[in-house]
């Protein structure tokens, strides 16, 4: 059973995840804001492993993880923070990685290391069902939540699949565009959340939707919880660090915590 | 089954569609497009007339007599595609991907570029076709291929500096992505070389094939034979697959690929990716690239912005693996003699990419002797290298005014 379903669940579906640099602004650095989500009410944590190549990264988050490779970050690091923040906290932690550093690994051997230190499962961005055989394989076999993502412009056809393939949740991408703070949620959002809906009826697959992309306020945190099952945030969280630190951090974590008590339709 | 009849997705092992679900709607979109106008005749006699009336083609085929005496006498000819409005190639697949977007109703054609060549080649054919343009390239490249940031602003086009990564094309690449993904309902995606998902590397592929068509034939009217070896530069590999593609099944002809060896191919800055490389996905598609062992991109190196890329297209890492192709190195200090020779003994500048292609050949020749017949594809003239040359060759005066 999904740790990360069974966590959204116990939120009476009104789940925040947050995202955060593996390595940023470093190593202990990392775990202090980890502590924090979690301390401060969020649902699950999503590392996101710093790639070279980041094509759905906007500009906060690639000049995150561009400074994090430029001091010599490694992957090791981010298993190390994974195992330090399972041993303090129960929140799940998922990695959010593109997907050349698995293949680099090996697949299996990534997944049997993950799981060594307590992960929750893996986020793979730029990883289509199609082309995640040997993953699906190795996520059943290390028990591992697979976080495929949904897309306003994906058929209904390709919703099916990743409905199909996905376990933990469905990231439910909010607009077409890259990661970073948005004004206004696009509605392309709800409609893709709606339609999802559709789709998870007609399988009779129990998956949550937990939408990302774009949210950065409290008060869109609690948009988004009137229409799917979690909100994700990220850029937010990396620009409270780094204008700010782990205090800006804290304050930030508060705000966006405050968006899942408001009941808002 | 013929090797030329191999179309993807996938190429052996490599190619495929390695693309963020976001962008999975417009690549089916593009491949279904593509197929249906490539079984258009009226299509392809669209793209053939721009290519007669507009392009210049064919190019010729251009004996090498001096430059052969040199290297020991094995006769050396060369595909012009120098001498394509442009400048180089890139013209060939940019018409044919730019009319395959005009059917699909985009107004604005999104690219990433190098050295310059391919953006400036889709700044002209969204001219031609009145489109919108941007290009993003990186800041490295901005400043050695100034020229072409001016020619490309003159054309209409909104130039777009990268300045993440490691400012050159792969990361112009990645910013090009990023652009798609926001503008896909208006944009195109207009790929300069047979890299990337499933099927621009065919669709590239097929653009260029006509190098190799018509390269094939001539040498056939001129030489009366087929060459014994086929060179070209390789950085993503377009022109190389343009001119390999018509004799992939002539069993007898050499396919030799240059790569860019930078400061040698047993430095640290190189850009060998099939020769130093190792399987792994970027960029859309499955092929041999440069990484480390925690498949991070690592930076290439080469004098020649259009081959500093740590990938390569999938086709011919498929190639080089069946051994139907051989790709070696060829350093700056190789490509730059090339250069030296190819100018003064010919009266024809090469592009710095072409230059390894002729530096190849230089050496083959050499190797091989006076029987031998080598085709060199010259995929580009060096007016933009002219800079870089001047100064490699220090023959610019310090403090003369450049006019």
């Amino acid at each position: 059973m999904s740790r990360t379903q069974q966590a959204i669940a116990a939120s009476n579906g009104r789940a925040l995840i947050g995202y955060l640099p593996a390595g940023y602004p470093d190593q202990q650095g990392c775990v202090d804001a980890c502590i924090a989500l979690a301390e401060g009410g969020f649902t699950a944590i999503e590392l996101g492993l710093p790639y070279s190549d980041p094509s759905l990264d906007g500009p906060v988050i690639q000049a995150a993880t561009q400074g994090t490779l430029d001091r010599g970050f490694r992957i090791e690091e981010a298993f190390e923070t994974i195992a330090e923040v399972t041993r303090r906290t129960s929140i799940p932690v998922l990695v959010m990685t593109y997907w050349n550093p698995v293949l680099r690994w090996g697949v299996d051997r990534f997944a049997a290391r993950l799981a060594e230190v307590g992960g929750a499962g893996l986020i793979t961005p730029d990883l289509v069902p199609e082309n995640g055989t040997d993953w699906i394989a190795a996520a059943d076999h290390h028990d591992l939540d697979r976080i495929f993502l949904a897309a306003p412009s994906s058929s209904d056809a390709r919703l099916d699949v990743v409905l199909q393939a996905s376990r933990g949740f469905v990231y439910t991408v909010s607009t077409m565009g890259t990661t970073g703070a948005r004004g206004e949620m696009d509605s392309a959002a709800r409609t893709l959340a709606d339609r999802l809906e559709t789709r998870r009826t007609a399988l009779g697959i129990d998956l949550p939707r937990c939408v990302g992309l774009g949210i950065s306020t409290g008060a869109q945190v609690a948009d988004v919880l009137g229409y799917a099952e979690g909100a994700i945030t990220g850029s937010a969280l990396v620009a409270a660090l780094r204008d700010g630190g782990q205090e800006r951090l804290r304050e930030r974590v508060a705000d966006l915590a405050a968006g899942t008590l408001v009941q808002s339709h | 089954m013929n090797l030329r009849d191999v179309r993807g997705p996938e190429f052996g092992e490599y190619g495929g569609i390695h693309m963020p679900e976001p962008l999975m709607a417009a690549i089916d979109e593009l491949a279904v497009a593509y197929e249906e106008a490539r079984q258009d005749p009226a299509f392809g006699e669209e793209l053939a007339r721009l290519g007669r009336e507009y392009t210049g083609r064919p190019s010729l085929l251009t004996e090498a007599k001096r430059l052969s005496a040199s290297v020991g006498g094995a006769r050396i000819l060369l595909k012009r595609e120098d001498l394509n409005h442009t400048g180089s190639h890139k013209i060939n697949n940019v018409l044919g991907q730019a009319l395959l977007a005009q059917r699909l109703g985009k107004t604005r054609l999104v690219a990433e570029t190098g050295a310059g060549q391919h953006g400036v080649a889709t700044a002209t054919a969204a001219a031609l076709f009145g489109m919108e343009c941007t290009i993003y390239m990186g800041e490295v490249d901005t400043e050695r291929q100034a020229l072409n940031v001016a020619r490309m602003r003159l054309l209409g086009a909104e130039v777009v500096p990268v300045t993440t990564g490691a400012r050159t094309l792969k990361d112009a690449i990645n910013e090009g992505m990023r652009d798609w993904v926001r503008t896909v309902d208006t944009s195109h995606y207009l790929m300069g070389t047979v890299a990337g998902p499933h099927p621009y590397p065919v669709m590239v592929r097929d653009f260029h094939a006509q190098i190799g068509e018509e390269a094939r034939a001539q040498m056939l009217e001129q030489v009366g034979r087929l060459p014994d070896a086929v060179l070209a530069c390789v950085g993503g590999g377009s022109n190389a697959m343009g001119i390999f593609h018509a004799f992939l099944d002539d069993a007898d002809v050499r396919l030799i690929g240059l790569e860019a060896a930078g400061d040698g191919a047993d430095t640290e800055r190189h850009a060998v990716t099939i020769g130093r490389g190792t399987p792994g996905v970027l960029h859309g598609s499955r092929s041999y690239m440069l990484q480390d062992a925690d498949g991070q991109t690592r930076d290439s190196h080469s004098i020649s912005a259009g081959l500093d890329y740590p990938g390569v297209g999938p086709e011919h890492a498929w190639l080089h693996d069946i051994g139907r192709a051989e790709y070696e190195p060829v350093s700056d200090a190789e490509a730059m003699d090339a250069f030296r020779e190819l100018t003064r003994l010919e009266g024809i500048m090469p592009a710095i990419e072409s230059a390894h292609a002729v530096a190849g050949a230089m050496r083959l020749a050499r190797e091989l002797g006076p029987d031998a017949v080598l085709l060199v594809s010259l995929s580009g003239r060096g007016d933009k290298d002219v800079a870089t040359a001047g100064q490699w060759f220090d023959v610019i005066d310090e403090g003369a005014t450049q006019s």
